[in-house]
Parts: structure tokens; C-alpha cells; sequence
């Protein structure tokens, strides 16, 4: 096989997804020889690396968007990390950090230069804003928004009801992460991970843990692998219950909003009960866990028993309101070809019938001993498919969640962490969060991290907000955002 | 049908803070120092022997531990990621501080143990605040932004709605105009990009109007302060009045500080330590 070079890296990707693999992202890395691309493809059982290096001072590079379209916020984020011009890229303009024109500074993740006093202040008016026809016009939606919400803007430009197009502008809430992980103790990343995205603190912890423990070559020991399937489940059951109670909220049913709310509550305080944290942060550790759930089994098994029936009862109630399945039947439909050619990630993906989960898929921790559940499978990839899914996938983590805790009473007195101190390197580690997969690509030199890169399933899956508003109108915007039930935080990084 | 669903399960509201509630006070708030921070310096020989991690000063990963000229030992809570790294390493000089009542109306009362303020300056700034919080009564509307959270903040505001907070009974409600808000929450480090947003917010707002920084990102920018992209908390943007440490802080720790703010609690509940 021929090395894969700048120009025939967008040629190389086609025909690789075209085969069949998943295109799971496109992240760069400063170096002093130039920048190094670094192309990721998922497939049954691993990721593979593509590198192609830019030397130095080259700034532009054939466009990969051209010929895989899931690279179109990959290249703008390389574009105003690195300064790079992806050259035909349909729309080359910042995402993730507009500076005022000839700002000419890029933060340059890997180069370990910092730049002291360096402060980027974003400046909205290096966005052009594209509204063309007659009659239309641009209402914007954000950053600052009505109800406690992340902070983003949502332009949408519509004549009056329909919605067109809608723009997205996630730059301000980039928060300079990757710069962050820099020069950190590979120990200490791992705090860092869980920080990317709050409300998925677990799976960026395994995430990230995963690609040390590859370097490191260890064998995480059973209970820890019990312990981060229980988190990781329970992570899962609390963002399905919020995105439920999200749409029942959008549609008005006061009733079913304080219900479902009232379940994430419980299961939030399920998780502090067992680790000190409603969030599972400080669970994960390189190597295993920081110790074994503070509540027994039997405590466990009955509160999640006792959940499983509440939210079961609710759910059917739900699924039988018409006034709520009429909001959501048809609603922003994500076409499965789309979904497949995108490699739209987690329950967004499922609902299309493209169901690539990497528990299963490439499995971890606990997950190889697992049979994935026969789920019905809805592939209708309106907001409606994106519910039926998670609901389906709620029985499915209960029953993990049973498994891993009767399976915790039987391993009492063996180890919680193995010696996981990987030097040098780099490795791809995954897992899935509620959102879809989470995907790290990590650099180590000296203990230390040199790069970091987490790509969240928001990232991957928010940019195709863009594609599925065919025919729904301003009403419906909720229901479509809360049905892809993605996290801010972990876009803009 | 859904009527009768919502009645299912009978009252789960909290009756907190006028009856206690046991997770709001079992709940485990940042870390603290115990005894005071006394009686360190006698053990410090041994700190060599043990490797570089047990230098206090590098225990933590956001640099909140102090050593004090005397030995004693100080930590910043509103610097504290709850990561509980100290309490691990050095479990007879750390331990969690438990209850809701993290908050505090002044940035060097989060620093642990106290730092000596005047009792006079305190007692003027409790006064000036009740002086513009009186007008609001029992009817307070909040509104919140985000300035760079990594979104467990927003899923804890959004918990004080449930059935179980339901802050509606305290006369609290949520607004989504500035125009109408006497509250403003603030999550995050404080990202650059919503700088400007955050500002125009806070002048929407009419007086008076208080300001909370909710988490540690909030009040020191945790992990992420003083970057190209972030600062060190939004009290470099705005002036605040209350500070909420906590990563995130609790549903309960908000509740405290929403109140700490409005001048219905007293300041500071003596925390509970437990190792």
C-alpha cells in the first residue's frame, strides 16, 4: 500500500468508509517538523490512525470534506487550531475560535510553547452571516437562551415559520482544553477528562483511561471492570431520563416533566450514594477504580429495581400520550444514507439504522462478556426513533447495571487498580457515553501528556442539526434539540 | 391519567431549610483541613521518605493547599475540585466538609481554616446586601447563564425544578428575560467568547440584582483558569456576591447560597468534619 499523503488523504478516507469503516475524526498536532494529521477510522473491534504530516510552513492541504462529508467541523476546527486551509472546503470559516481578521494567532495544540499574556477574545463579526433569498431573515437563538441551558447560538433563518437553514456558532463555550491537558501528569488527565463534558464524566474518564492502559500494556482487574460498567450504565440511565424529561417539558406535560426529572434525581443520588459524587467523578482511575461502590449489592439491586418499575410505568404512560407522539412523530428526521455516510454516533445514530456502538462493536471493561440485547430497532430517524431507542436502551442498562452488581458480591478481597504508570507513546482509547462514542487520541513523553485529544459525540453529531429540519418549523426546534440530547461542553472544547 | 399518575407517589418535596433533610446534610462538599490545620509541621520529616506527592503543596492538582509560614496549613475551597486527592493522601490533615452550607458572601471566606475578617467588615457587607435584597420579598426571579461549564452545573440547576427542590415553594422562579431577573447565576470559568454576553446580561438586569458563582469553575476557573481561552472566574467580569464552591456544587448547595444571598440563612452554617 502506497503512504497515504496530504493530497490523496481525502481519496484514501473515501474509499475506506466506502469499505465499510466509520470516519471517527480528523485531529491535528503541532509539531516542530509541521503539523501532523491524524485521520481516525472505527471499525468491528478497533480504531485505526491515519498520520500524514504538513510540513512546515505549509498552511494548506486539499480539502478532506470534499470526499467524506464528516470531516466538514473537523477541518474548520484544524483551520482555527493550527491555521491550516483546507483548500475547497464548501464553507472554510471559524467555528470553534473566530478572531478578528490578521489576529494571526493560533493555539497550536502539541506544540509545548505557551504563550503567556496570550488572551484570544472571540469576535462574532469574523463570522459572515448567510441569508439569501427574499423575504428571509435571521432570528438569533442564544448564546444566552430562555431555561437553564448551555450556552450556544443557533441562527436560524427562516421567512417566517419554516426553517430553511439554521447556522450554529459553539465558539463560545471553548474553553482552551486542549492546550489545558498539556504538560499535565498522565495521572492527573484523567480529572481533566472527566471535566469535558460534565454530564458524561464516566465515559470520558474510561475513555481516556483506556488509551493509558493500552500504553501501559495492563490488565484492568475484574471488580474495577464491574464497577465502570455500573457507572457507565447508570451515566447512561440519567442522561436518557433527561432527554425524555426534556421533550415531555417541550411538549408541556407538567406532570410527566416533574416525573421524569424526578427519576434522574433518584438515579443521580443512587450515584452519590455510591461513590460521593452525583456525577461518578473520581470512579475511574488509570489502571482500575479509586474503590468499590459504598453501598452493598442488595441496596443496589433494590433501588434500581425499584426505579426500573417506576420509569417503566411512566415511559408506557408517555408512549400513549398522543398530544406528546404527535410532536415527535416525523420531527426532524435524520435520513438513514445521511446517517450512514456520516457515521452518526449513539442513540442519534440508532434511531437512523446505523447502529455502530462501541460497547459492543469494540468493546471494554466488562462490556466482551456482554450479549448486546435484542433491541426492536427504530429506524424511522425522526425524534420519535431517537425516544424509542433510548427507552429500549433504558431495559437494556438496567439489566447491565443488575448484572455488574450481583457480579460485584462475588469478587469481594481481589485488587481495584493495576500498575498503569505508561511513560511514552500514544494510544486511542473509547467508550460510550449516553451521548454516542467518545474518542481520545493521547500523546505521552516523560509521564507526561504532550497531546491530548478528546473528540465527544457532540461534536461528531451536532453538526448534523443542519440536515434535519425538512419541512418542521420554529415549534419544533425543541423537540429537535432536545431529542439529539447532546452536551455544549464538549463541542467547542 | 396523568393526574392521577402525578399523585402516585405522594409528597417528595423537601422540607429543607426548615426541616433538616439528611442528604442535604450528609452531602459530601469540598474538602477542608481538620483541627484547625494545626500540628502539621512535626510530621513533615517524614514527607521525603514518602515521595514527592506528599508535599502539600503538590497534593493538589488545582494548587488550593497552602503551607503557612507557621506550618498550619490553609485550603481554598473555592479553588477545590472535590477531586479528594489530599484526603486520600493525608487523611489526618484533610477530610470533606458535609452539608449544603459551602457558600460564602465573601471569596476569602471559602479559604479554610478562616482567615481572620473583621466581624465589623462582615456584618456591613450582610447589611449592604440585605439593604438591596430586601425589595425582592418572597417573590425572586433568577436567571442563569453559562459562561463556559462543562455542563453538570446546568443538569443541578435544572434539578432545583424537580419535584424533590421545587424552589417555586421558596417564592423562586426561573426567567428567561434579564429585564425580569433579581438573580443572576453564573456557571463556568468564564470563557472568553461569553464575556460580552454575560456583561450585557448583568446591565439588563435592573436594580437590585445579586450575582452567584455557582462551582468552582465559577469562583476560580478550577482546572481551567487563566488560559487564552478562559479566566480565572467570573468575579474578573462581574462583581459577585455570593460563592458557591463545589464540582458541581449540590442542588442543596444552591438552594444555600440562593438563600445565603437573599439574607434568609444565616452566613456560613458552621460545616460539619468528617474524616
Amino acid at each position: 500500500m502506497t503512504p497515504v499523503t496530504a493530497a490523496t488523504l481525502g481519496a484514501v478516507l473515501a474509499q475506506q468508509v466506502a469499505g465499510g469503516s466509520r470516519f471517527a475524526g480528523l485531529f491535528g498536532t503541532a509539531e516542530p517538523r509541521g503539523v501532523l494529521i491524524s485521520a481516525h477510522l472505527a471499525d468491528s473491534g478497533t480504531v485505526r490512525t491515519m498520520n500524514v504530516l504538513l510540513p512546515a510552513p505549509g498552511d494548506n492541504y486539499p480539502s478532506v470534506t470534499v470526499r467524506v462529508g464528516a470531516a466538514f467541523w473537523y477541518e474548520r476546527e484544524l483551520q482555527d487550531a493550527f491555521g491550516l486551509v483546507p483548500v475547497g472546503h464548501p464553507r472554510p470559516e471559524p467555528l470553534i475560535l473566530p478572531l478578528p481578521n490578521g489576529a494571526g494567532w493560533h493555539p497550536r495544540p502539541g506544540e509545548q510553547v505557551d504563550a503567556p499574556g496570550v488572551a484570544a477574545d472571540p469576535d462574532p463579526r469574523a463570522l459572515p452571516r448567510h441569508v439569501t433569498g427574499p423575504g428571509l431573515f435571521t432570528i438569533p437563538h442564544g448564546p444566552v437562551r430562555s431555561g437553564v441551558l448551555e450556552s450556544i447560538e443557533y441562527l436560524v433563518e427562516t421567512p417566517g415559520e419554516d426553517i430553511p437553514h439554521l447556522n450554529m456558532r459553539v465558539f463560545y463555550k471553548h474553553r482552551g482544553i486542549e492546550k489545558r491537558f498539556e504538560q499535565m501528569p498522565a495521572a492527573d488527565g484523567v480529572l481533566l477528562a472527566e471535566r469535558v463534558e460534565g454530564t458524561a464524566s464516566v465515559a470520558h474518564a474510561l475513555a481516556y483511561c483506556h488509551a493509558l492502559e493500552r500504553l501501559a500494556g495492563c490488565e484492568v482487574p475484574l471488580p474495577a471492570r464491574l464497577v465502570r460498567m455500573l457507572h457507565a450504565e447508570l451515566e447512561r440511565v440519567a442522561g436518557y431520563l433527561d432527554v425524555t424529561a426534556r421533550l415531555a417539558d417541550a411538549a408541556g406535560l407538567a406532570v410527566a416533566t416533574a416525573r421524569f426529572s424526578w427519576h434522574k434525581e433518584r438515579v443521580l443520588r443512587l450515584v452519590s450514594r455510591l461513590c460521593g459524587s452525583r456525577f461518578g467523578r473520581g470512579i475511574v482511575l488509570p489502571g482500575g477504580i479509586g474503590g468499590l461502590p459504598l453501598a452493598g449489592s442488595a441496596e443496589v439491586l433494590a433501588e434500581t429495581a425499584r426505579l426500573e418499575k417506576a420509569i417503566g410505568a411512566d415511559s408506557a404512560a408517555l408512549m400513549g400520550t398522543s398530544s406528546f407522539l404527535d410532536r415527535l412523530r416525523g420531527t426532524g428526521p435524520l435520513r438513514p444514507e445521511r446517517a450512514r455516510a456520516h457515521g452518526a454516533l449513539g442513540p442519534i445514530g440508532r434511531a437512523s439504522g446505523f447502529a455502530d456502538d462501541s460497547r459492543f462493536t469494540r468493546p471494554y471493561d466488562a462490556y466482551p462478556a456482554v450479549e448486546p440485547a435484542q433491541l426492536s430497532g427504530h429506524a424511522d430517524g425522526d425524534a420519535l426513533a431517537r425516544l424509542r431507542v433510548r427507552m429500549d436502551e433504558l431495559g437494556q442498562s438496567f439489566g447491565l447495571i443488575r448484572r455488574a452488581a450481583s457480579e460485584l458480591g462475588q469478587v469481594a478481597g481481589q485488587p481495584l487498580r493495576a500498575d498503569c504508570e505508561p511513560a511514552e507513546g500514544r494510544a486511542v482509547g473509547w467508550a460510550e457515553s449516553p451521548h454516542g462514542e467518545v474518542l481520545y487520541d493521547v500523546r505521552l513523553a516523560g509521564g507526561r501528556i504532550v497531546r491530548c485529544r478528546p473528540r465527544s459525540a457532540s461534536f461528531h453529531n451536532l453538526v448534523l442539526m443542519h440536515e434535519v429540519f425538512a419541512g418542521d418549523i420554529l415549534t419544533d426546534f425543541p423537540f429537535i434539540e432536545a431529542s439529539f440530547g447532546l452536551c455544549v461542553a464538549g463541542v467547542a472544547l | 391519567m396523568w393526574v392521577l399518575r402525578g399523585l402516585r407517589n405522594g409528597v417528595v418535596t423537601t422540607r429543607w431549610p426548615a426541616k433538616p433533610d439528611p442528604y442535604a446534610d450528609e452531602w459530601r462538599g469540598p474538602a477542608t483541613v481538620l483541627d484547625g490545620g494545626r500540628g502539621t509541621a512535626g510530621e513533615r520529616g517524614t514527607a521525603g521518605e514518602r515521595g514527592t506527592a506528599d508535599r502539600l503543596d503538590q497534593l493538589c492538582p488545582t494548587g488550593a493547599i497552602d503551607q503557612r509560614e507557621d506550618g498550619g496549613v490553609t485550603l481554598d475551597q473555592g479553588k477545590c475540585i472535590c477531586c479528594g486527592r489530599c484526603v486520600t493522601a493525608r487523611p489526618e490533615l484533610f477530610g470533606w466538609a458535609r452539608g449544603p452550607a459551602s457558600g460564602a458572601l465573601t471569596r476569602g471566606g471559602l479559604v479554610v481554616p478562616e482567615i481572620a475578617e473583621t466581624d465589623e467588615d462582615l456584618a456591613q457587607m450582610r447589611a449592604s446586601l440585605r439593604g438591596r435584597t430586601r425589595a425582592l420579598g418572597r417573590s425572586v426571579h433568577l436567571r442563569h447563564v453559562d459562561a463556559g461549564s462543562d455542563g453538570s452545573e446546568e443538569w443541578e440547576l435544572q434539578a432545583l425544578l424537580n419535584p424533590v427542590y421545587d424552589v417555586h415553594r421558596l417564592g423562586v422562579f426561573f426567567t428567561a428575560s434579564p429585564r425580569h431577573a433579581d438573580v443572576l447565576i453564573v456557571t463556568g470559568a468564564g470563557t472568553r467568547g461569553m464575556a460580552e454576553p454575560l456583561r450585557l446580561t448583568y446591565q439588563g438586569m435592573p436594580d437590585p440584582k445579586i450575582v452567584i458563582a455557582a462551582g468552582t469553575d465559577a469562583v476560580s476557573g478550577g482546572l481551567l483558569a487563566d488560559s487564552y481561552a478562559t479566566r480565572g472566574g467570573i468575579g474578573e467580569i462581574l462583581p459577585v456576591d455570593v460563592w458557591v464552591p463545589g464540582s458541581p456544587p449540590s442542588p442543596f448547595s444552591l438552594l444555600h447560597a440562593l438563600l445565603l444571598g437573599l439574607g434568609r440563612l444565616p452566613d456560613r452554617q458552621s460545616a460539619e468534619v468528617t474524616p
